[in-house]
């Protein structure tokens, strides 16, 4: 758990992050959305001390990130930037050993870690593990980028607009991606963007950021069903916020027991696809499947509506 | 294997430089026209190969002296604790290469003597401009986002200069010794005023005996060499540039 307690930075009368205190849970992806300005960015890097605070304090597990020189921290920590700000004249292997070269692994180690990184990212070691960066697409880039933060093993893993440079097609495949790894590696993952729908994708709980301060920090359905304020209410998008609950929740959750006669969709689906898919088809009801091919029950489209109010 | 027609221009350069500077009498039919009254038409007053060697010795020390100061300067000025030092390492090493060599020499002679020493002074401050520009260049030229994630995984500042920054402004730094070891080349036929070791001899005996050939000799040689130093450096860079591409 990360607990930032009145986090303030001033740079000289401007206050860019102002008191921000929040518990941020371990093992879950934490966002912070805000408009350029809101300080997202500044809160997210006085974390790792690439800022260091005015005043306040980040306890990491309870230790105060003070407590050690702010270049071995930063190394127990993981860091994504936009741009992925791969090194240039390293290669793919090279770039994911950095964290685990400074921290004095063992070559064969590094070899294994390395290997196993890329296999996680669907990069064929054979093939880029000697590429340079320019070699690699802006996806793969962006991959790498990920890898060599998780390289050594982080608990947390901090993103600055990790996606903020992809095209949407490989943007959508990068958060799907990024969503195994956390369930994979239970990392704790804070991440910064300025992209609602994104949060609203990735958060197990997301922050709203605004001047400086903090608005709100709460689950993605807490936020649309009660708004701190109208800056958080239009933030969120106050038109569609029906259809945003929708997507947060899956047809596995809603269904309902019985079976009906209608097309069948994946219990892994948001309501807010089944019900399109149901508007589509000019159908009134749709069968649950679970992966396993199991009927989990089914969905009508008045279910489905009445989820889609606070 | 292809082989362009600028490799085997300089190839032949490079045969032609050594087989002169080995066995420069079989070159005398070449340049007898150029002599008047019988005089010698090869520089026959010192070894010519050993004039070479001397020059370009006296250059690789005098650049080697550039290199190690305009690099500690450049990245001296590039650190946050040494910012307010640009403006005063700047002039400085403006003030070496717009004061002429001569001067220099005219200027170092009472206070170290004739021979190399004056030389080495006049070409290390004349070398500094290039390499300290060069390296500032290279090191605040690095992308920002690299500088960041290196900062993000952890390295220390001497980890980033290191490992980060030098590799990446490599390519300009060589580029500024390049350039600084091919104009001392030519320059350092001056120092033969004042009694250095050097081709500028062989100019200064042609000058004073009226001897076109001699000027030639020194001059030609002198010129080949920078030509093919430089093309040489060029390559070296581009083997260790491959590694280094910006994206």
């Amino acid at each position: 758990m990360i607990t930032v307690e009145n986090l303030t930075k001033r740079y000289g009368i401007a206050t860019v992050v102002d008191a921000v205190s929040m518990a941020i849970p371990r093992n879950a992806i934490s966002v912070i959305v805000g408009t350029s300005g809101s300080g997202k960015s500044t809160l997210l890097r006085m974390i790792n001390r690439l800022v260091e605070p005015s005043s306040g304090r980040v306890l990491i597990d309870g230790a105060d990130t003070r407590s050690e020189p702010a270049h071995l921290l930063r190394r127990r920590i993981g860091y994504v930037i936009q741009g992925h700000g791969l090194f240039p004249h390293r290669t793919v292997a090279e770039n994911i050993a950095t964290v685990p070269r400074l921290l004095g692994w063992e070559d064969a180690r590094i070899r294994a870690r390395v290997e196993e990184l890329l296999q996680v990212f669907q990069l064929d070691p054979a093939k880029y593990a000697d590429a340079f960066p320019h070699q690699l697409s802006g996806g793969q880039q962006q991959r790498v980028g990920v890898a060599r933060a998780l390289a050594a093993e982080p608990a947390v893993l901090l993103m600055d607009e990790p996606f903020g440079a992809l095209d949407p097609i490989i943007r959508a495949k990068a958060q799907e991606d990024l969503l195994d790894i956390q369930r994979r590696f239970g990392t704790t993952i804070v991440l910064v963007t300025h992209d609602m729908d994104e949060a609203f994708r990735l958060g197990s709980h997301v922050a709203v950021m605004s001047v400086g301060k903090l608005l709100q920090f709460d689950r993605p359905a807490a936020l649309l069903r009660h708004p701190a304020d109208d800056f958080v209410a239009r933030m969120t998008g106050a038109s569609d916020r029906a259809m945003k609950l929708l997507s947060l929740m899956t047809a596995g959750e809603a269904a309902l027991p019985g079976v009906c006669d209608g097309p069948t969709v994946a219990a892994s689906a948001s309501l807010r696809d089944v019900l399109s898919e149901l508007l589509w088809s000019g159908r009134g009801a749709a069968m649950v499947m679970g992966e396993d091919g199991i009927a989990r029950g089914h969905l009508t489209v008045a279910a489905i509506l009445e989820r889609a109010r606070p | 294997m292809k082989i362009s027609t600028s490799a085997v221009l300089r190839l032949v350069a490079l045969l032609v430089l050594v087989a002169f500077l080995v066995s420069p009498q079989s070159f005398a039919p070449l340049f007898a026209p150029l002599t008047q009254y019988g005089a010698p038409p090869i520089y026959d007053q010192g070894n010519l190969a050993v004039l070479t060697l001397a020059q370009l010795a006296t250059v690789c020390v005098a650049a080697a002296a550039s290199t190690l100061v305009a690099v500690s300067l450049g990245i001296l000025v590039t650190r946050p604790a040494g910012k307010q030092f640009l403006p005063l390492s700047r002039t400085l090493v403006n003030i070496g290469q717009t004061f002429p060599p001569v001067a220099v020499l005219a200027v170092t002679v009472p206070l170290v003597g004739f021979g190399e020493k004056p030389t080495l002074i006049a070409l290390f401050a004349y070398g500094l401009l290039p390499i300290f520009e060069n390296t500032i260049t290279g090191l605040k030229t690095c992308p920002p986002q690299v500088l960041e994630a290196a900062a993000g995984m952890g390295m220390s500042a001497g980890q980033r200069l290191r490992s980060v920054e030098l590799p990446l402004a490599m390519p300009l730094i060589l580029e500024g010794i390049r350039l600084s070891l091919v104009i001392n080349v030519g320059t350092a036929t001056i120092g033969s005023t004042v009694a250095a070791k050097g081709l500028g001899e062989v100019i200064i005996a042609g000058l004073l005996s009226n001897n076109t050939a001699f000027v030639l000799q020194g001059g030609l040689v002198t010129g080949l060499i920078a030509v093919l130093l430089y093309d040489a450096l060029a390559a070296l860079e581009r083997r260790v540039c491959r590694s280094v591409q910006f994206d």
